[in-house]
């Protein structure tokens, strides 16, 4: 054990700091597989406390730290730093206040997501952020990702609910922000704080405001002879002045995958899958269904199937829930994309992306957030086969520029992370990137929270477009 | 005080700034106090900074220019059917959209689907440097790079001149209805409000009026559905609703703030339902106060006449523990609970190390 590895030892009981190549094994990757760096320990703290007491020991001793909820991102985010220790909140799972009356819960970061709604549903209130990953994801990796769901269009994603923050930052420093109430005053820290990727520091104790259940959903399953006429479809909707709760649209590789997964049934010949939601008090679904109804019936539907119970609505969601695991099914590797498009572009962008996999000679998957113009490629590719990764991240990159060129944004809320790293310069000019790195600096003066995320690491080599990933070159990254 | 500057463009804005050691942008000045400078600071006045630059109905999106008036802002959206859903105030004074977000004001209809800092999504601004910078997005979700866009939401200035803001929109709805239910005071309005958050009504807004007798509910939706929920409230709670024309004139003269004093101390606090009963019992102690309940409770505006000690205010704010920021008159800028954390400096430093723009205590 290295000098500093004994000082740390200091810190945890011996069974809460993890050095042996076995126990670091299952810290090495998060849900971006095709990287892995094996950490110089894993602390597991069970107190806020002994989290401070981790980061002002990590400050003080200049050493890189990575926190570490479930492990669940999807760009890399929580892959750990080989110089460094990653630092697992998954002990940290109290719900430390739950205020019904002020519809409020106080947690601990790493509660996980569902489980506030759960434990809100007997007030019937829930937390609205529903990544598909809900079920594993924790509430501290939601903020840093500013993570988001099928509900965005409405509702917003995390950042939108989180009310309060107590955290502490990179220098040891610990703040609280916000409260209980739905307003604040001063400049907006929590908003700040939120989505920036472990950059800022770990949040403590997260204030997240939850909202009464809606009383009653409708929600209706269409399937489309093409994948463009279910864009038109979410484009009449939206201009028809109803708000749904969820917009959401698969291609026919993601059905065939929810199929097999799930035994999801859609309508046959369906190349393309449309779900919408209403959600409201029972009148206002009342009221706009017909509405509804008639906008899906002129969009040339195969088939309009509305859920008639819970359960069927239920079925619906799970098919759409499950589209990344069960596209898993069908390739040994995938890699998912995040980027945005306005959403009238949508079709042009689907159309683009087809033709850009094809050049590629890859299979790619659409399931994505329809209404908030959030593409969710899955390419998939065999990791076996020599240069297939290169050629799905390179296809990728292609596709994150083009969201770009069409006005939109590399990630709509999976973050930046390593994957994307190249590509915020895309998005960023150079004073830009610059104001970012000074904000980050003032957070984090020695550079040792999350190093070599969302920017490129100080003295990493300079970003190519292809080939090795610049922490592959830098040493710091390999790939199974 | 030399006349403001006026640029015209966010390029001329950002030549303002570099061009004075001391500046900061203005809008419409309704809410003075956030802009009551000495006179070495150079005023930039967003005047002629203004119109929609970008519209995408289709979208629920929106660019305009800081110094837009958001009265002008909302008559567009309207004629295509969407609205800002947070109720910004001040519109017939002229209030701008950079100054709103700048002050990190929202009005009642907060309460349904948030304020500014839900609906912003991108900016241009001019940091210290005087660098023409954009941050954050134009379309509806976008988590790239850290959310500046949000900070600047309350940031009064002091951490860059903004310059253009994109912002997310909604759908109008197809109808409003507004309920008046008469109340005992603070305390059995908190219970109004907590009871009405929390109800299946899925409420547009939930103010109590200044006479503290008066909790205002607003319904929003399809019509059938709206006049069905009203009258489950109104066999809740005895009350009456309103004619369309006088809900209307009732909901401006709450964005207006003719309720307030024309002088005197104006101040926004950020509160819990939980806390009103005891921030009314220490206003109202004050000769002359008026209080006015928003958001269901987590926003309250406290109108003060001239004649009450500009201590007042703070004294009472931070023996509840409560956060205010002043809009108006002359009482300390942050009169309640205000800490100052290291990180704070810092981040100033970040964004303007020569600190051109104003400290952000005075
Ligand atoms: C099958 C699947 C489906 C998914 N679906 C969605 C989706 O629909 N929408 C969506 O937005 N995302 C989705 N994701 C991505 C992922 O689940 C989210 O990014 C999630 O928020 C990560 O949470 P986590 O606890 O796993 O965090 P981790 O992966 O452990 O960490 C993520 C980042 O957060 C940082 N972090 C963790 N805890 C803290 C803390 N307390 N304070 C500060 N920083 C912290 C880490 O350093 C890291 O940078 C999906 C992932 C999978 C595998």
């Amino acid at each position: 054990m290295s000098d500093v590895l004994h000082r740390l030892a200091a810190l945890l009981p011996a069974d809460r700091l993890l050095t042996g190549p076995a126990q670091l094994a299952a810290y090495e990757s998060d849900g971006l597989t095709a990287y892995r760096t094996r950490p110089l320990a894993v602390a597991i703290p069970e107190t806020t406390d002994e989290v401070v007491a981790l980061v002002r020991f990590c400050h003080q001793e200049k050493l890189p730290f990575v926190v570490r909820g479930s492990g669940t991102s999807l760009s890399g985010g929580s892959l750990p730093v080989a110089d460094g220790i990653v630092i697992a909140l998954n002990r940290l799972t109290r719900i430390l206040r739950l205020d019904p009356a002020q519809r409020i819960a106080v947690v601990e970061p790493g509660v996980v997501n569902t489980q506030v709604s759960v434990a809100a549903a007997a007030h019937r209130l829930h937390y609205a952020p529903d990544p598909s990953s809900a079920l594993i994801c924790t509430i501290g990796g939601n903020v840093a990702f500013n993570s988001g769901g099928a509900h965005c269009l409405k509702y917003g994603m995390t950042a939108n609910h989180i009310l309060g923050l107590k955290a502490v930052l990179p220098t040891g420093e610990v703040v609280e922000w916000g409260g209980a109430s739905r307003e604040h005053i001063g400049p907006d820290w929590c908003g700040l704080f939120n989505g920036s990727e472990g950059l800022f520091g770990i949040a403590l104790e997260i204030t997240l405001q939850l909202l009464p259940r809606a009383e009653c959903f409708y929600t209706v399953l269409a399937g489309y002879r093409t994948l463009e006429q279910a864009g038109d479809a979410v484009s009449a909707v939206v201009a028809s002045g109803l708000l749904p709760g969820a917009l959401e649209i698969m291609d026919a590789l993601a059905l065939e995958a929810a199929t097999a997964a799930v035994h999801a049934e859609y309508p046959p010949g369906a190349e393309a899958v449309l779900i919408v939601e209403l959600e409201g008090t029972r009148e206002a679904v009342a009221a706009d269904r017909g509405r509804l109804e008639a906008i899906i019936a002129g969009s040339q539907p195969i088939e309009m199937r509305p859920a008639r119970d819970a359960e069927e609505r239920l079925a619906i969601w799970k098919g759409r829930k499950s589209a990344f695991s069960a596209v898993g099914r069908l390739s040994p590797d995938f890699i998912v994309q995040d980027g945005v498009v306005p959403r009238r572009r949508l079709g042009e962008a689907l159309r683009h992306n087809g033709e850009l996999a094809r050049a590629a000679g890859l299979r790619v998957a659409n399931v994505f957030h329809a209404g908030d113009g959030n593409l969710h490629p899955l390419i998939l590719f065999d990791g076996r086969e020599a240069g297939a990764l290169e050629r799905a991240e390179a296809l990728a990159g292609r596709i994150l520029k083009r969201c770009v060129e069409m006005g939109g944004s590399i990630t709509g809320e999976h973050g930046v992370g390593v994957e994307k790293l190249e590509y915020l310069p895309a998005m960023y000019n150079a004073d830009e990137l610059d104001c970012m790195m000074r904000l980050r600096a003032a957070f984090d003066p020695l550079g040792i929270a999350n190093p070599g995320k969302k920017f490129p690491r100080a003295g990493a080599p300079a970003l190519s477009q292809r080939g090795l990933h610049p922490l592959e070159r830098a040493g710091v990254i390999s790939r199974e | 005080m030399n006349e403001p500057l006026t640029p015209a463009t966010p390029e001329a804005l950002a030549e303002a700034v570099r061009a004075h050691p001391r500046v900061l942008a203005i809008g419409a000045r309704t809410k003075p106090r956030l802009s009551r400078m000495p006179a070495e600071v150079t005023l930039i006045s967003t005047r002629a900074l203004r119109g929609m630059v970008e519209y995408e109905p289709d979208e629920f999106t929106f660019t305009a220019r800081a110094g837009t008036p958001v009265r002008e802002i909302e008559r567009e959206l309207a004629a295509r059917g969407q609205y800002l859903p947070f109720d910004p105030l001040w519109l017939d004074a002229g209030a701008t959209l950079g100054g709103t977000v700048a002050a990190g004001l929202s009005g009642p209809g907060r309460f349904r689907f948030g304020g500014v800092r839900d609906f912003i999504l991108g900016i241009r601004f001019v940091d210290g440097m005087g660098r023409l910078l954009r941050m954050g997005g134009k379309v509806v979700k976008n988590c790239a790079g850290f959310d500046l866009p949000k900070f600047m939401v309350g940031g009064l200035g002091r951490y860059g001149a903004l310059a253009e803001l994109s912002f997310k929109v909604f759908p109008l709805p197809a109808a409003r209805l507004t309920l008046q239910l008469p109340t005992e005071g603070a305390e059995a309005a908190a219970r109004v409000f907590t009871e009405a958050a929390g109800a299946r009504w899925e409420c547009e807004a939930l103010d109590l009026l200044p006479d503290g007798q008066t909790v205002c509910l607003r319904l929003a939706g399809p019509a059938p559905a709206i006049e069905a929920v009203s009258r489950e409230i109104l066999a809740r709670w005895p009350g009456q609703a309103l004619a369309p024309d006088r809900a209307e004139a009732l909901w401006a003269e709450v964005r207006e703030f003719r309720w307030a004093h024309a002088d005197g101390v104006l101040a926004k606090v950020a509160l819990t339902p939980a806390a009103m009963p005891a921030l009314d019992a220490a206003v109202r102690s004050l000769k002359g106060a008026r209080l006015h309940f928003s958001a269901g409770g987590n926003l309250a505006f406290v109108s003060l006449p001239p004649a009450v000690a500009l201590t007042a205010l703070p004294e009472r704010l931070r023996a509840l523990g409560l956060a205010g920021l002043t809009l108006r008159g002359g009482a300390p800028l942050w009169p309640g609970r205000h800490t100052i954390p290291a990180i704070a400096g810092a981040v100033k430093q970040a964004l303007d190390p020569d600190n051109r723009f104003p400290p952000t205590e005075d």
